[in-house]
C-alpha cells in the first residue's frame, strides 16, 4: 500500500466501514505506574473519534501507542489490518500510513513550512524534490497557509505552525490522522482555525482519532466520543449523547468541571485547574 | 559626583565616591605594574632580538608558504578526524547499547584525560609497535591528524552530544511519525540543528587545535613538514635571534583571532535567537 499513490492524501483507501483502528486489551505502565489498564476501541475508516477525560487518564498515551510513540506492555493494536504491536512489523512503514498532530506542533525550526511538508515525502517516500514541493504546496494551501510557504517556524503564530504540522502530516497521504490535544498550546484566539481545518478535514472523509479538551467540536464534528478515565474506557458511544446525556457519573462530573469552568472553580478549584494546565503525560 | 550625598554614608563618603576611590586604587596598582615591568626590560635587547627587521625579513615566504600553510593542514586534517570520530563516539554515547555507551565514556574519559604530547608520542611510536610493520598512514599530516583527532573527539563527542541532547525530543518524535528511520531523523533533522547550536563550541575546538598542532615537532618532520612553532623555533637558532618566535607567534594569532571573533560572533547571534 504506497501513500505515494494518493498525492492528495484524501480521503482513506481502506474500505468505507472497515477497521481503521483496532486496539485489544491494550495496556501501558511506565515503571509501576500502569497509564492504561486494558482499553479496547475501534475506528472505522471514515470515522472521526474524539477522546475526552481527565489529565492524567492515559488519552495521549492511548494516541502514542497507536503510532508506537510508546511501546504498550501488552494488548494488539491494528492500523488498517497491520499489526503495529507485532515485533517484526516493519515499523517506519506503519507510520507513513498514520499521520500525527501533536500538542506542541513539533515543526523543524531549521525548515521552512515549505520544507517542513516536503522534508518527509523526499527522505521516506522518495520523491523528487519539485514532485515534493508541489505537494507540499498543495497541503499548505488547503490549511489556508499558501501565502506562508518560505516561512520559518519562528514567524508564524502557533496556530499557524499547528496548520502547518497538519499539512506535514497530510502529505504523506496517510489513512488515518492522530490529533493529540491539537489546541491546546494555542492562544484562545488562534484555536478556530486549526478546528476549522480539521472539521474540513473529517468532512472529506479522513479517519481521525482526536484527543482533544474542545467539547463543542467533539459534539459538532465527531462521530464518537470515548470519555476514558484513570486509564479504562468508562464510556463510549455517539458525541451527542456522551456529551450531553453521559450515563456514568464519573462523565458527568468531568464534563460539569469542563463546560462550566467557572464553577467548578468555586466547587473544587485544584482539580479544575490541574485540568487546564497542559498535560503531556497524559 | 555631588559629596553632597554623603550623610547617609558613616565613613563620610557616599557609596559612589567610595567606589571611584576604590577604582582609581586599583588602576593605581595596575599603571605602576605596567610601568615597572617597561623599565626593567632591557628594550634595546629586546629590539634587536624580537624585533629584528632583518631577520623577520628573512623568514618570508617561508614561513608563509610552509609554516603557516602546514599548521593549517594539520589543523584542518585533525579537526576533520576529530568531528567525524566525535560524531561516532557521540551517538554510541546516546545509543540504547549498552556497550557502545561504556566503551563511549571510556573512550572519552581516557582521552580528556591524556596530555596530548603522550598522544603524539604513542601515535608516533607506539602504534608501530603494537602493530609490527604499520605506521599511521599519511606520513607527518596523518600521524598529526590522528593524534589531534583523536584526542579532540573526546572533547567534540561531548559537545556534539550536549548539542543533540539540546534539541526537543518532540523533534524526534515528529519525524518518526512521518516514517523516518532512526538514522534518517538524525541526518535530516536532528543533526542538522544540533551543529547549529554548537557552532560556536566546535570554532573554539578549531582554535586550540590550530595551536596544538605546534606538538607535531615531537614526531620528527622534515623540513617541508614543518608548521608554524618548529619554523619558528628552527629559524630562531639559525640565525641567533629571537624575532622568528614573534613573527610565528603573530601568524598564530592571524588565525586564531579571526576564529575567536566568529565564535563570539555565531554565539551572539544565537542568543538572539535568529538563524
Amino acid at each position: 500500500m504506497s501513500a505515494g499513490d494518493r498525492p492528495g492524501g484524501l480521503p482513506g483507501d481502506s474500505a468505507p466501514g472497515g477497521e481503521a483502528i483496532e486496539i485489544i486489551g491494550l495496556r501501558k505502565a511506565f515503571g509501576a505506574n500502569e497509564v492504561l489498564r486494558g482499553i479496547d476501541f475501534h475506528v472505522r475508516a471514515g470515522e472521526v473519534v474524539c477522546v475526552i477525560g481527565p489529565s492524567g487518564s492515559g488519552k495521549s498515551t492511548l494516541l502514542r501507542c497507536v503510532n508506537l510513540l510508546e511501546e504498550p506492555t501488552a494488548g494488539t493494536v491494528r492500523v488498517s489490518g497491520t499489526e503495529v504491536t507485532d515485533p517484526d512489523v516493519d515499523i517506519d512503514a506503519v507510520r507513513r500510513r498514520i499521520g500525527m498532530v501533536f500538542q506542541s506542533f513539533n515543526l523543524f525550526p531549521h525548515l521552512t513550512a515549505l520544507g517542513n511538508v516536503a522534508i518527509a515525502q523526499r527522505k521516506v517516500l522518495r520523491r523528487d524534490r519539485a514532485e515534493a514541493e508541489r505537494i507540499a504546496r498543495e497541503n499548505l494551501e488547503r490549511v489556508g497557509l499558501a501565502d506562508k510557504v518560505d516561512a520559518y517556524p519562528a514567524q508564524l503564530s502557533g496556530g499557524q505552525q499547528q496548520r502547518v504540522a497538519i499539512a506535514r502530516a497530510l502529505a504523506m497521504g496517510p489513512e488515518v490522522m492522530l490529533f493529540d490535544e491539537p489546541t491546546s498550546a494555542l492562544d484562545p484566539e488562534l484555536v478556530g482555525d486549526v478546528l476549522g481545518v480539521m472539521r474540513t478535514l473529517a468532512e472529506a472523509g479522513m479517519t481521525m482519532l482526536v484527543v482533544t479538551h474542545e467539547m463543542s467540536f467533539a459534539r459538532e464534528v465527531a462521530d464518537r466520543v470515548v470519555f476514558m478515565d484513570g486509564g479504562v474506557v468508562v464510556e463510549e458511544g455517539p458525541a451527542s449523547r456522551v456529551i450531553t446525556d453521559p450515563q456514568h457519573e464519573r462523565t458527568r462530573s468531568f464534563l460539569a468541571r469542563v463546560l462550566d469552568p467557572a464553577a467548578a472553580r468555586v466547587g473544587e478549584g485544584e482539580a479544575s485547574d490541574r485540568f487546564r494546565s497542559s498535560d503531556p503525560g497524559a | 559626583m555631588t559629596v553632597g550625598t554623603a550623610k547617609a554614608a558613616p565613613a563620610g563618603m557616599s557609596r559612589r565616591r567610595r567606589r571611584q576611590v576604590s577604582l582609581w586604587i586599583q588602576y593605581g596598582i595596575f599603571a605602576v605594574a605596567v610601568v615597572a615591568i617597561a623599565l626593567l626590560a632591557d628594550w634595546p635587547t629586546l629590539r634587536l632580538n624580537f624585533a629584528n627587521w632583518d631577520a623577520a625579513r628573512q623568514l618570508f615566504p617561508d614561513i608563509v608558504t610552509v609554516g603557516l600553510r602546514n599548521t593549517a593542514v594539520y589543523t584542518a586534517v585533525g579537526f576533520g578526524i576529530g568531528l567525524v570520530l566525535g560524531l561516532v563516539v557521540a551517538l554510541m554515547r546516546l545509543s540504547s547499547v549498552p556497550p557502545y555507551r561504556w566503551f563511549a565514556t571510556v573512550y572519552i574519559e581516557v582521552f580528556r584525560g591524556l596530555p596530548l604530547l603522550l598522544i603524539f608520542i604513542f601515535v608516533s611510536v607506539g602504534v608501530p609497535l603494537a602493530f609490527p610493520g604499520k605506521n599511521v598512514p599519511g606520513g607527518a599530516v596523518g600521524q598529526t591528524g590522528v593524534a589531534l583527532g583523536v584526542a579532540a573527539a573526546a572533547y567534540m563527542a561531548e559537545t556534539i552530544r550536549s548539542g543533540i541532547e539540546a534539541v526537543p525530543r518532540g523533534q524526534l518524535e515528529a519525524a518518526r511519525s512521518l516514517g523516518m528511520s532512526y538514522g534518517g531523523a538524525m541526518r535530516s533533522i536532528i543533526l542538522p540543528q544540533a551543529f547549529r547550536i554548537i557552532i560556536p563550541p566546535l570554532t573554539n575546538q578549531l582554535v586550540l587545535l590550530c595551536k596544538d598542532s605546534s606538538l607535531v615537532l615531537f614526531l620528527g618532520v622534515t623540513l617541508e613538514q614543518r608548521e608554524l612553532t618548529k619554523f619558528g623555533r628552527d629559524l630562531a637558532g639559525q640565525l641567533g635571534n629571537t624575532t622568528p618566535i614573534i613573527v610565528a607567534g603573530i601568524c598564530y594569532l592571524i588565525i586564531t583571532i579571526p576564529l575567536s571573533l566568529l565564535s563570539r560572533r555565531l554565539e551572539e547571534r544565537q542568543r538572539r535567537g535568529q538563524r
